[in-house]
């Protein structure tokens, strides 16, 4: 049902049956190794391309997901899947293994929370019993696409950040117990004429305090609503700008609510400069590390928004700036009367 | 961050790039151009020990040392690219592994591995020189250019 002007709240509240997390050698490394269900100590997962890897890593996803819950894949009605590779074809690919009936999406790295959407919206209208929404990328797949070959030797400035190699997965129903999916909010897209491809946090900042905004004014609430707000890509630089400017706006939250899941994946020693990114980066966070935690009941409600920078090679090239949205899920852990 | 002179922005797009730039991490240009001249530096000095070996072991005079060694560095350099050492290396050097010759061979051996997957020829032979093609075009463009005037200069009354 909308609320305000870009929110929808779900009457019937789609259950997260199950939840998979997959990563790569390098997140293995990372700060949140074991919130994850599957590691691969090979970037090239056995395959014969990156692209092929990044596939696999989503197939991995879906199949563990559908494993948690004790389904199958014929029993799901729709899959949403999204990624960073041209044509999304990590995600169609996986719809082909899959054989489920499929929509490609693409919002960059917001895909997460994007697909997780638009799943509720089918489980909550009825229009699905069975819903799985995944995404995933691939640093050395993003990398070649998006920047320089993967072994080019440039000097990152401080700006830049890692793309996450890992895939996560939801698969979302009707009945059931577990976490659920309350509301969402849609983000507008917001360009803030920031052209710098190596510093998308900051451009990204706004995206994301537009949507917490938009949020909170839709469903009347404010930051107290959550034990948490994660934001998915914003990184070290992103994230202090995003939290000054929610300052400026009036939105002043304790530093320690308001959270980034870039810099909650690595070590402080992992040369990742600003932090991780990519669509794996708040699908895993979330899926994997979030999850968990309200499992446990550390967390009891939570609010993700997953950042997404809108561009292309070609487009950066053409001297465009970066549009960026970013997409807002309320989750809660609701214990069954 | 480009330059926005002829760009139209708005205000509240001025103003949030006024907001960006007080707030985001500026290069450490200072110390980068010290880590540059060391890392340039010792990959100069490697490639000097190479040249004293090929005149003192071999019959090479200074000049003509010149090609076994840009051959060995470059050689040194596509290894430790095949390692993934390189880009490491380049992280923390800066201008300095870029500029020597293991810079250049850098480029092409990293473009090729990465497009090893779409083949021999659309993928490696398609994208090797996709970084290092600019420098080659420009390079020859220049050439051809100084080249003219030094005719030019010449067919003046020059030497």
């Amino acid at each position: 049902m909308l609320q305000g002007q870009q929110s929808w709240i779900f009457a019937n509240r789609p259950v997260i049956l199950a939840s998979a997390a997959v990563g790569g050698p390098f997140e293995a490394r990372g700060a949140l190794a074991e919130d994850f269900d599957i590691l691969f100590d090979d970037l090239w997962l056995g395959q014969s391309s990156y692209e092929k890897a990044e596939k696999r890593l989503l197939e991995e996803a879906c199949s563990k997901a559908l494993n948690k819950a004790g389904k199958k894949k014929e029993d799901v009605q729709f899959f949403i899947s999204g990624d960073l590779l041209n044509q999304v074809i990590s995600s169609s690919f996986t719809a082909r293994t899959l054989a489920v009936p499929y929509l490609g999406i693409f919002g960059a790295c917001s895909c997460s929370m994007e697909g997780l959407s638009l799943a509720a919206l089918l489980v909550d209208s009825q229009s699905a019993e069975l819903v799985l929404a995944a995404t995933s990328s691939h640093n050395a797949a993003v990398e070649k696409q998006f920047r320089y070959p993967s072994e080019y030797g440039s000097q990152k400035p401080p700006t830049a950040q890692w793309t996450v190699t890992g895939a996560g997965a939801v698969l979302l129903g009707r009945e059931g117990t577990g976490l659920r999916v309350k509301a969402v909010t849609i983000g507008r897209v917001v360009d803030m004429g920031l052209s710098d491809p190596f510093n998308m946090g900051a451009a990204m900042a706004p995206a994301a305090v537009d949507t917490i905004q938009a949020h909170f004014r839709d469903l009347g609430v404010d930051h107290s609503h959550y034990d948490l707000i994660a934001s998915g890509d914003l990184g070290r630089v992103g994230y202090e700008i995003a939290f000054e400017l929610l300052k400026k706006n009036g939105i002043a939250m304790p530093a320690a609510k308001f959270v980034d899941c870039g810099m909650l994946i690595y070590k402080p020693e992992q040369p990742v400069i600003a932090g991780g990114s990519g669509c794996a980066c708040s699908a895993v966070v979330t899926y994997g590390h979030l999850f968990q935690r309200m499992h446990r009941k550390e967390l009891q409600k939570i609010l993700v928004v997953a950042t997404g920078a809108l561009l292309s090679p070609l487009s950066y090239q053409q001297k465009e700036s970066i549009p960026c949205i970013a997409h807002a899920v309320v989750i809660e852990n609701e214990e069954r009367a | 961050m480009s330059s926005n002179a002829q760009k139209k922005l708005t205000p509240a797009q001025l103003e949030y790039q006024a907001f960006v730039k007080k707030r985001e991490p500026k290069r450490p240009v200072l110390k980068n151009c010290l880590r540059a001249f060391l890392v340039g530096g010792i990959i100069c000095t490697i490639g000097q020990v190479f040249q004293w070996f090929y005149m003192t072991y071999f019959d090479f005079t200074e000049t003509s040392a010149s090609n076994p060694t840009v051959a060995t560095m470059i050689i040194i350099a596509v290894i430790l690219t095949a390692l993934g050492v390189y880009d490491h290396i380049a992280q923390f050097g800066g201008g300095g592994s870029i500029v020597p010759v293991t810079g250049f061979a850098n480029t092409l051996a990293s473009a090729a591995l990465d497009h090893r997957s779409e083949g021999f020829v659309l993928g490696v032979g398609g994208n090797m020189f996709k970084i290092a093609g600019p420098v080659i075009t420009f390079g020859v463009f220049a050439a051809f250019v100084i080249g003219l005037i030094a005719v030019v200069l010449r067919g003046l009354g020059g030497s």
